[in-house]
């Protein structure tokens, strides 16, 4: 379980997060969703340890973040950044094994995401939705090659996953993480896509100028009232008409699995 | 369960780290011929291959060829090697700590700090309390360059870098900076200083492998060494941390205790090899650079690489340089800048889309 209990965190003199609780099961996935600048990646990079907390603690499969060891939390849970620069010419693959141990798994995770036979392409040449699934791909390999006792559950925390993506991409991205938690690990995703939400969390946070104002299952929370407040403009929930021209995406995508095929 | 692997690995066909330990074989082998090509070079005309065919016989070696090779020429090539090595080891962890492959200590200024710090010791080294004096001894100018160097380095970081991300700009700006206020103050320190200080402090202007004694190596060779040889332990943290300070820390990275480590390698080294060879450019940001074109950015491979080039390419230009108008010898920083100024605009064109300036 990742666990946060009464969060207060300020960037310089603003209080981005005001005595927040969160909850996330393994198993499940978990969207955190809000309008631009209510604090939902504030609120990932706390519960990451990224950020200090003024109050409150963060504790994942029972161990408080503040404490314990990068290496021993790295092992429990990885981490997906909004977007990351690179440097140097490293490439596709080299990147998926940078800061990990596990150097063989680089194909495999990089075939989950799509991009199989990516490997030798540098990095820097491969487009931003490329690059976006490439650090995707270093987030699997980091969970699957930890070493660790097995029955405490991974975590993927993933900041605007399908953010740069095109609509197939965004699926297939959307079906892994849901396969990763039908196994048995917890994700937490921010979105901003309320479509995607709605089709693939088990429970949503909705957050509003760095407060929780609603969580639960999605019916109970995407709601006209409860989104129109937040997002501070009419917004009717609805579902798909049967008949006449709707471009909305669909549910399965052939062929996809969470983790490499035994 | 989907998150644990079988541990099959299989080295993939993009896998440059073979070609990177072929290149490391390859590095010591042109280390040894340019290490044997230094000891037989220099204006005294001694003749390396006719004294080992004379030893070889069984016959002692006249005094002046042995004074030749054991005083001068070997005390030379060793401290090449590890100015060198040390030089090209700085410049690579300091692109890896700040993610950038322009950053070398002696353009961004902390070179300059350790000469500041160098020449603060030469000139004002005599005003100090004399029981301090004699404690330091002659581990004064070596320490006090790298107190400079270490300063420039911490402020240089904390002025170029905003939450994990480092501003090439802003970095090469301070880095000008930097070096013009310790021009300045050395500036102020030659006008004060005294004949026989002036003297030591034409030194700092232009790098020089020509002071070399076994005293400076014994004075340089403890600071450079352990670096030398403990830096890879870093490779990993510095590949994690080319995706960001955060990135590398959700990576299990310390990140706040790999990069006072990096600041403190780059610091000693750089000072250490300031303090003996004075200010050599350009080797820091030539050797990394053209290491990562042929085998990739990854430092556990970058690091011991850059030390065995680094040390055979200023070998090499020390040769050059005593060569080129004997019996007299050029400034090595003469060569090294002519042949690392042109890499840098290449490097500068080449990023200059990605470097947002």
């Amino acid at each position: 379980m990742l666990h946060a209990t009464n969060l207060t965190v300020s960037l310089g003199s603003r209080t981005i997060l005001q005595d927040v609780s969160f909850t996330a099961q393994a198993g499940q996935l978990t969207a955190i969703v809000g309008p631009n600048g209510s604090g939902k990646s504030t609120l990932l990079r706390a519960l990451t340890g990224e950020l200090p907390c003024i109050r409150g603690t963060v504790t994942l499969n029972g161990a408080d973040i503040a404490s314990t060891h990068p290496a021993r939390l790295a092992a429990m849970r990885a981490v997906l950044p909004q977007s990351t620069p690179l440097a140097f010419p490293f490439l596709a693959g080299e990147v998926v094994g940078l800061g990990g141990r596990a150097q063989g798994l680089a194909d495999r995770a990089l075939a989950a995401v799509g991009l199989a036979g990516f490997g030798g392409r540098f990095y820097q040449e491969l487009s931003g939705g490329e690059q976006q699934r490439v650090q995707l791909a270093r987030v699997l390999a980091q969970v699957w090659g930890s070493a660790g006792p097995t029955d405490t559950p991974r975590w993927l925390l993933l900041d605007e996953p399908v953010s740069s993506l095109d609509i197939g991409h965004q699926l297939l991205v959307m079906n892994l993480a849901r396969a990763f938690a039908d196994a048995g690990g917890g994700v937490v995703a921010v979105m901003h896509d309320l479509n995607l939400t709605a089709m693939f969390a088990d429970q949503v946070a909705l957050i509003s100028k760095g407060r929780i104002t609603g969580a639960g299952a999605p019916p109970a929370i995407l709601t006209d009232a409860l989104l129109s407040q937040a997002y501070d403009c009419s917004i009717t929930v609805n579902t798909a008409p049967r008949d006449g021209t709707f471009v909305l995406p669909h549910l399965s995508l052939p062929g996809v699995s969470a983790g490499p095929s035994r | 369960m989907a998150w644990v692997l079988p541990a099959l690995q299989i080295a993939p066909h993009w896998d440059r780290s073979h070609r990177a330990r072929r290149v490391f074989a390859a590095l010591w082998l042109l280390l040894a011929v340019m290490a044997a090509l230094s000891l037989a070079t220099g204006a005294s005309g001694v003749s390396v291959p006719r004294l080992a065919a004379d030893w070889l016989a069984g016959n002692s070696l006249p005094l002046r060829e042995q004074v030749v090779l054991f005083d001068i020429r070997l005390p030379r090539l060793c401290m090449g090697i590890l100015v060198g090595a040390a030089l090209a080891v700085s410049g690579a962890l300091m692109q890896g700590l700040f993610r950038n492959p322009l950053a070398d200590p002696g353009l961004v200024g902390v070179g300059a700090g350790a000469s500041l710090g160098a020449v603060l010791a030469i000139v004002l080294g005599g005003a100090l309390p004399a029981g301090l004096a004699s404690l330091l001894s002659q581990h004064l100018v070596p320490f006090a360059a790298f107190l400079g160097s270490w300063i420039a380095t911490l402020v240089l970081y904390a002025v170029s870098s905003r939450q994990g991300r480092t501003s090439v700009a802003t970095m090469l700006l301070a880095g000008i900076a930097f070096a013009s206020l310790a021009m300045a103050a050395t500036g102020i320190l030659i006008f004060v200083a005294d004949d026989q200080q002036l003297r030591d402090l034409t030194f700092w202007g232009m790098g020089s492998l020509g002071g070399a004694s076994w005293h400076k190596i014994t004075v340089a060779a403890p600071l450079i060494l352990p670096i030398l040889v403990l830096s890879p332990l870093l490779a990993r943290g510095l590949n994690a941390l080319a995706l960001g300070e955060a990135a590398a820390l959700h990576a299990g990275v310390k990140v706040e205790r790999l990069k006072t480590l990096t600041i403190l390698c780059v610091a000693a080294a750089t000072g250490a090899a300031v303090a003996i060879a004075g200010g050599i450019g350009f080797i820091g940001i030539v050797v990394p650079h053209l290491l990562r074109l042929g085998t990739g950015p990854d430092h556990r491979f970058l690091l011991p690489n850059a030390a065995l080039l680094g040390a055979s390419l200023l070998i090499g230009a020390d040769i050059i340089a005593r060569l080129i108008v004997a019996p007299a010898e050029l400034p090595i920083g003469i060569i090294t800048a002519l042949l690392g100024a042109p890499v840098f605009l290449v490097i500068l064109l080449r990023s200059r889309g990605m470097l947002d300036l």
